[in-house]
Protein backbone atom coordinates (compact mmCIF):
# COMPACT_ATOMS: atom_id res chain seq x y z
CA UNK A 1 0.00 0.00 0.00
CA UNK A 2 1.25 2.97 -1.21
CA UNK A 3 1.99 5.95 1.32
CA UNK A 4 -0.28 9.27 1.25
CA UNK A 5 3.11 11.70 1.05
CA UNK A 6 3.96 9.79 -2.72
CA UNK A 7 0.22 11.07 -4.06
CA UNK A 8 0.79 14.41 -2.70
CA UNK A 9 4.72 14.77 -4.82
CA UNK A 10 2.95 12.74 -7.39
CA UNK A 11 0.47 15.90 -7.89
CA UNK A 12 2.72 18.46 -7.24
CA UNK A 13 4.70 17.38 -10.06
CA UNK A 14 1.73 16.81 -11.99
CA UNK A 15 0.75 20.73 -11.10
CA UNK A 16 4.31 22.15 -12.03
CA UNK A 17 3.69 20.52 -15.58
CA UNK A 18 0.20 22.36 -15.93
CA UNK A 19 1.68 25.97 -14.21
CA UNK A 20 4.56 25.00 -17.16
CA UNK A 21 1.69 24.76 -19.86
CA UNK A 22 -0.09 27.58 -18.81
CA UNK A 23 3.00 30.11 -19.09
CA UNK A 24 4.48 28.74 -21.92
CA UNK A 25 1.87 27.86 -24.51
CA UNK A 26 0.52 30.25 -26.29
CA UNK A 27 -1.93 27.91 -27.96
CA UNK A 28 -5.84 28.25 -26.40
CA UNK A 29 -5.93 24.28 -26.88
CA UNK A 30 -3.09 23.34 -25.20
CA UNK A 31 -3.51 25.62 -22.18
CA UNK A 32 -7.16 24.35 -21.29
CA UNK A 33 -4.79 20.85 -21.44
CA UNK A 34 -2.67 22.10 -18.77
CA UNK A 35 -5.96 23.08 -16.60
CA UNK A 36 -7.16 19.99 -17.23
CA UNK A 37 -4.03 18.81 -15.84
CA UNK A 38 -3.89 20.38 -12.71
CA UNK A 39 -7.62 19.72 -12.32
CA UNK A 40 -6.63 16.67 -12.24
CA UNK A 41 -3.62 16.55 -10.00
CA UNK A 42 -5.93 18.37 -7.24
CA UNK A 43 -8.93 15.12 -7.80
CA UNK A 44 -6.18 12.82 -6.82
CA UNK A 45 -5.35 14.71 -3.68
CA UNK A 46 -8.70 14.63 -2.73
CA UNK A 47 -9.10 11.16 -3.25
CA UNK A 48 -5.81 9.88 -1.57
CA UNK A 49 -6.94 11.69 1.67
CA UNK A 50 -10.16 10.85 1.47
CA UNK A 51 -8.50 7.17 1.24
CA UNK A 52 -6.39 7.71 4.09
CA UNK A 53 -8.50 9.12 6.48
CA UNK A 54 -11.59 7.02 5.54
CA UNK A 55 -13.80 9.97 5.00
CA UNK A 56 -16.48 9.59 2.27
CA UNK A 57 -16.65 12.99 1.54
CA UNK A 58 -13.29 13.24 -0.03
CA UNK A 59 -14.67 11.09 -3.16
CA UNK A 60 -18.31 12.96 -3.25
CA UNK A 61 -15.91 16.39 -3.61
CA UNK A 62 -14.20 14.73 -6.63
CA UNK A 63 -16.88 13.75 -8.48
CA UNK A 64 -18.12 17.02 -8.10
CA UNK A 65 -14.78 18.66 -9.12
CA UNK A 66 -15.24 16.09 -12.27
CA UNK A 67 -18.59 17.39 -13.18
CA UNK A 68 -17.48 20.68 -13.05
CA UNK A 69 -14.52 20.33 -15.23
CA UNK A 70 -16.10 18.90 -18.07
CA UNK A 71 -18.85 22.14 -18.23
CA UNK A 72 -15.50 24.34 -17.90
CA UNK A 73 -14.31 22.35 -20.87
CA UNK A 74 -17.68 22.92 -23.24
CA UNK A 75 -17.40 26.17 -22.24
CA UNK A 76 -13.77 26.80 -23.03
CA UNK A 77 -14.33 24.39 -26.45
CA UNK A 78 -16.91 26.61 -27.71
CA UNK A 79 -15.76 30.03 -26.70
CA UNK A 80 -11.98 28.89 -28.72
CA UNK A 81 -14.44 27.60 -31.86
CA UNK A 82 -16.32 30.96 -32.26
CA UNK A 83 -12.57 32.44 -31.26
CA UNK A 84 -11.18 30.89 -34.21
CA UNK A 85 -14.15 31.60 -36.49
CA UNK A 86 -13.54 35.34 -35.41
CA UNK A 87 -9.75 35.21 -36.12
CA UNK A 88 -8.96 32.41 -38.16
CA UNK A 89 -6.60 31.75 -35.26
CA UNK A 90 -6.16 30.00 -31.84
CA UNK A 91 -3.00 31.58 -30.79
CA UNK A 92 -3.80 33.91 -27.69
CA UNK A 93 -1.59 36.44 -28.34
CA UNK A 94 -3.87 37.11 -31.79
CA UNK A 95 -6.99 37.69 -29.82
CA UNK A 96 -5.81 41.04 -29.40
CA UNK A 97 -9.50 42.33 -28.23
CA UNK A 98 -12.58 41.01 -27.04
CA UNK A 99 -14.97 42.61 -29.04
CA UNK A 100 -17.10 40.89 -31.60
CA UNK B 1 7.33 1.27 0.70
CA UNK B 2 6.41 2.33 -2.68
CA UNK B 3 4.23 -0.36 -5.30
CA UNK B 4 5.99 -1.39 -8.15
CA UNK B 5 2.33 -0.80 -9.91
CA UNK B 6 2.02 3.22 -8.51
CA UNK B 7 5.71 3.75 -9.61
CA UNK B 8 4.43 2.34 -13.78
CA UNK B 9 0.99 4.28 -13.50
CA UNK B 10 2.90 7.40 -12.04
CA UNK B 11 5.51 7.49 -15.38
CA UNK B 12 2.31 7.15 -17.76
CA UNK B 13 0.49 9.34 -16.37
CA UNK B 14 3.24 12.11 -15.99
CA UNK B 15 4.91 11.02 -19.13
CA UNK B 16 1.55 11.69 -21.32
CA UNK B 17 0.61 14.84 -19.76
CA UNK B 18 4.07 16.19 -20.72
CA UNK B 19 3.35 14.49 -24.30
CA UNK B 20 0.25 16.41 -24.53
CA UNK B 21 1.70 19.40 -23.53
CA UNK B 22 5.19 19.12 -25.92
CA UNK B 23 3.59 16.75 -29.06
CA UNK B 24 3.92 18.60 -32.42
CA UNK B 25 0.40 17.99 -33.47
CA UNK B 26 -2.19 18.98 -31.36
CA UNK B 27 -3.98 15.90 -31.98
CA UNK B 28 -1.69 13.69 -30.61
CA UNK B 29 -1.39 16.08 -27.43
CA UNK B 30 -5.59 15.27 -27.20
CA UNK B 31 -4.90 11.70 -27.12
CA UNK B 32 -2.12 11.88 -24.81
CA UNK B 33 -4.52 14.01 -22.35
CA UNK B 34 -7.13 10.86 -22.54
CA UNK B 35 -3.94 8.69 -22.04
CA UNK B 36 -3.03 10.74 -18.79
CA UNK B 37 -6.83 10.78 -17.57
CA UNK B 38 -6.72 7.36 -17.53
CA UNK B 39 -3.59 6.69 -15.77
CA UNK B 40 -5.38 9.16 -12.90
CA UNK B 41 -8.39 6.90 -13.48
CA UNK B 42 -5.83 3.87 -11.99
CA UNK B 43 -4.70 5.83 -9.41
CA UNK B 44 -7.90 5.64 -8.24
CA UNK B 45 -8.81 2.41 -8.55
CA UNK B 46 -5.36 1.53 -6.18
CA UNK B 47 -6.79 3.89 -3.88
CA UNK B 48 -9.95 1.57 -3.90
CA UNK B 49 -11.94 4.52 -5.19
CA UNK B 50 -13.60 2.42 -7.58
CA UNK B 51 -17.06 4.51 -8.39
CA UNK B 52 -15.02 7.74 -8.77
CA UNK B 53 -12.37 5.85 -11.15
CA UNK B 54 -15.52 4.66 -13.78
CA UNK B 55 -17.14 8.31 -12.97
CA UNK B 56 -13.14 9.85 -14.25
CA UNK B 57 -13.25 7.38 -17.41
CA UNK B 58 -16.74 7.64 -18.62
CA UNK B 59 -16.31 12.12 -18.06
CA UNK B 60 -12.47 12.74 -18.39
CA UNK B 61 -11.74 9.63 -21.65
CA UNK B 62 -15.38 9.09 -22.97
CA UNK B 63 -16.66 12.77 -23.03
CA UNK B 64 -13.48 15.48 -22.75
CA UNK B 65 -10.92 13.65 -25.14
CA UNK B 66 -13.83 12.91 -28.00
CA UNK B 67 -14.97 16.89 -27.25
CA UNK B 68 -11.44 18.14 -27.66
CA UNK B 69 -10.88 15.75 -30.52
CA UNK B 70 -13.84 17.16 -32.52
CA UNK B 71 -12.78 20.90 -31.85
CA UNK B 72 -9.36 20.23 -33.21
CA UNK B 73 -10.31 18.47 -36.10
CA UNK B 74 -13.21 22.12 -36.35
CA UNK B 75 -10.33 23.95 -36.85
CA UNK B 76 -8.17 24.11 -39.51
CA UNK B 77 -4.75 21.81 -39.19
CA UNK B 78 -2.54 24.84 -40.46
CA UNK B 79 -3.39 27.00 -37.25
CA UNK B 80 -2.62 23.99 -34.65
CA UNK B 81 1.25 24.18 -35.95
CA UNK B 82 1.99 27.65 -35.40
CA UNK B 83 4.38 27.94 -32.08
CA UNK B 84 5.07 30.87 -31.47
CA UNK B 85 6.65 30.37 -28.38
CA UNK B 86 9.90 32.18 -27.66
CA UNK B 87 13.02 30.33 -26.22
CA UNK B 88 13.26 32.81 -23.56
CA UNK B 89 9.88 31.70 -22.10
CA UNK B 90 10.03 28.45 -22.70
CA UNK B 91 13.20 28.63 -20.73
CA UNK B 92 12.19 30.38 -17.69
CA UNK B 93 8.31 28.10 -17.81
CA UNK B 94 10.92 25.29 -17.10
CA UNK B 95 12.50 27.34 -14.59
CA UNK B 96 9.82 28.43 -12.88
CA UNK B 97 8.18 25.12 -13.02
CA UNK B 98 11.29 23.30 -11.02
CA UNK B 99 11.64 25.96 -8.60
CA UNK B 100 7.95 25.27 -7.97
CA UNK B 101 8.11 21.31 -7.84
CA UNK B 102 11.59 21.45 -5.65
CA UNK B 103 9.87 24.07 -2.98
CA UNK B 104 6.74 22.75 -2.67
CA UNK B 105 7.95 19.10 -2.28
CA UNK B 106 10.43 20.26 0.03
CA UNK B 107 7.72 21.80 2.13
CA UNK B 108 5.59 18.37 2.06
CA UNK B 109 8.57 16.30 2.55
CA UNK B 110 9.15 18.09 5.58
CA UNK B 111 6.18 17.98 6.82
CA UNK B 112 3.74 15.68 8.69
CA UNK B 113 2.43 14.26 5.93
CA UNK B 114 5.95 12.31 5.76
CA UNK B 115 5.99 10.90 9.17
CA UNK B 116 3.58 8.11 9.19
CA UNK B 117 1.63 8.72 11.92
CA UNK B 118 -0.91 10.85 9.43
CA UNK B 119 -3.45 8.98 8.29
CA UNK B 120 -3.84 5.26 7.71
CA UNK B 121 -3.02 4.08 4.62
CA UNK B 122 -4.69 0.48 6.03
CA UNK B 123 -7.84 2.15 6.90
CA UNK B 124 -11.01 0.74 5.67
CA UNK B 125 -11.98 1.66 2.13
CA UNK B 126 -15.01 3.47 1.83
CA UNK B 127 -18.03 1.52 0.27
CA UNK B 128 -19.69 3.55 -2.82
CA UNK B 129 -23.29 3.47 -0.99
CA UNK B 130 -21.42 5.87 1.66
CA UNK B 131 -21.18 8.11 -1.39
CA UNK B 132 -24.87 7.75 -2.47
CA UNK B 133 -25.99 8.46 0.64
CA UNK B 134 -24.48 11.52 1.68
CA UNK B 135 -24.49 12.85 -2.46
CA UNK B 136 -28.55 12.35 -1.33
CA UNK B 137 -28.82 13.41 2.20
CA UNK B 138 -26.34 16.71 3.08
CA UNK B 139 -25.46 17.23 -0.12
CA UNK B 140 -28.25 17.10 -2.26
CA UNK B 141 -28.74 20.95 -2.92
CA UNK B 142 -25.19 20.75 -4.17
CA UNK B 143 -26.00 17.69 -6.38
CA UNK B 144 -29.04 19.36 -7.92
CA UNK B 145 -27.32 22.70 -8.04
CA UNK B 146 -24.43 20.84 -9.79
CA UNK B 147 -27.14 19.20 -12.33
CA UNK B 148 -28.32 22.75 -13.44
CA UNK B 149 -24.71 24.15 -13.33
CA UNK B 150 -23.85 21.48 -15.98
CA UNK B 151 -27.13 21.90 -18.35
CA UNK B 152 -26.90 25.40 -18.07
CA UNK B 153 -22.87 25.65 -18.83
CA UNK B 154 -23.35 22.78 -21.94
CA UNK B 155 -26.74 24.77 -23.43
CA UNK B 156 -24.54 28.08 -23.32
CA UNK B 157 -20.99 26.39 -25.06
CA UNK B 158 -24.05 25.28 -27.88
CA UNK B 159 -25.25 29.09 -27.84
CA UNK B 160 -21.70 30.20 -27.72
CA UNK B 161 -20.56 27.96 -31.13
CA UNK B 162 -23.59 28.55 -32.91
CA UNK B 163 -23.41 29.91 -36.62
CA UNK B 164 -24.99 33.01 -36.51
CA UNK B 165 -25.92 33.48 -40.10
CA UNK B 166 -27.26 36.82 -39.65
CA UNK B 167 -24.07 38.28 -38.19
CA UNK B 168 -22.19 36.76 -40.72
CA UNK B 169 -24.11 37.95 -43.38
CA UNK B 170 -24.03 41.43 -42.21
CA UNK B 171 -20.26 41.58 -42.08
CA UNK B 172 -20.28 40.38 -45.27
Amino acid sequence: MTELIYYVLLSVVLVAIGIYGLVVKRNAVRMLFALEIIANAANLNLIAFSRNLSNAQGQVFALFSIAIAAAEVAVGLGIIIIAYRLYKEIDVEEFKSMRG
Amino acid sequence: MVDPVFIGVAVLTVGSAIISLESRELIYGAIALAISMLGIAGFFLLLESPFVAMFQIAVYVGAVAVLVIFTVMLVRTQALFTTKEDKGRKSAGIVLMLIFMVSIGAIFIVSALNNHTFGNPKASAIDFTAIGQQMLTYYSPALITLALTLAGAVIGALALARREEEIEQKND
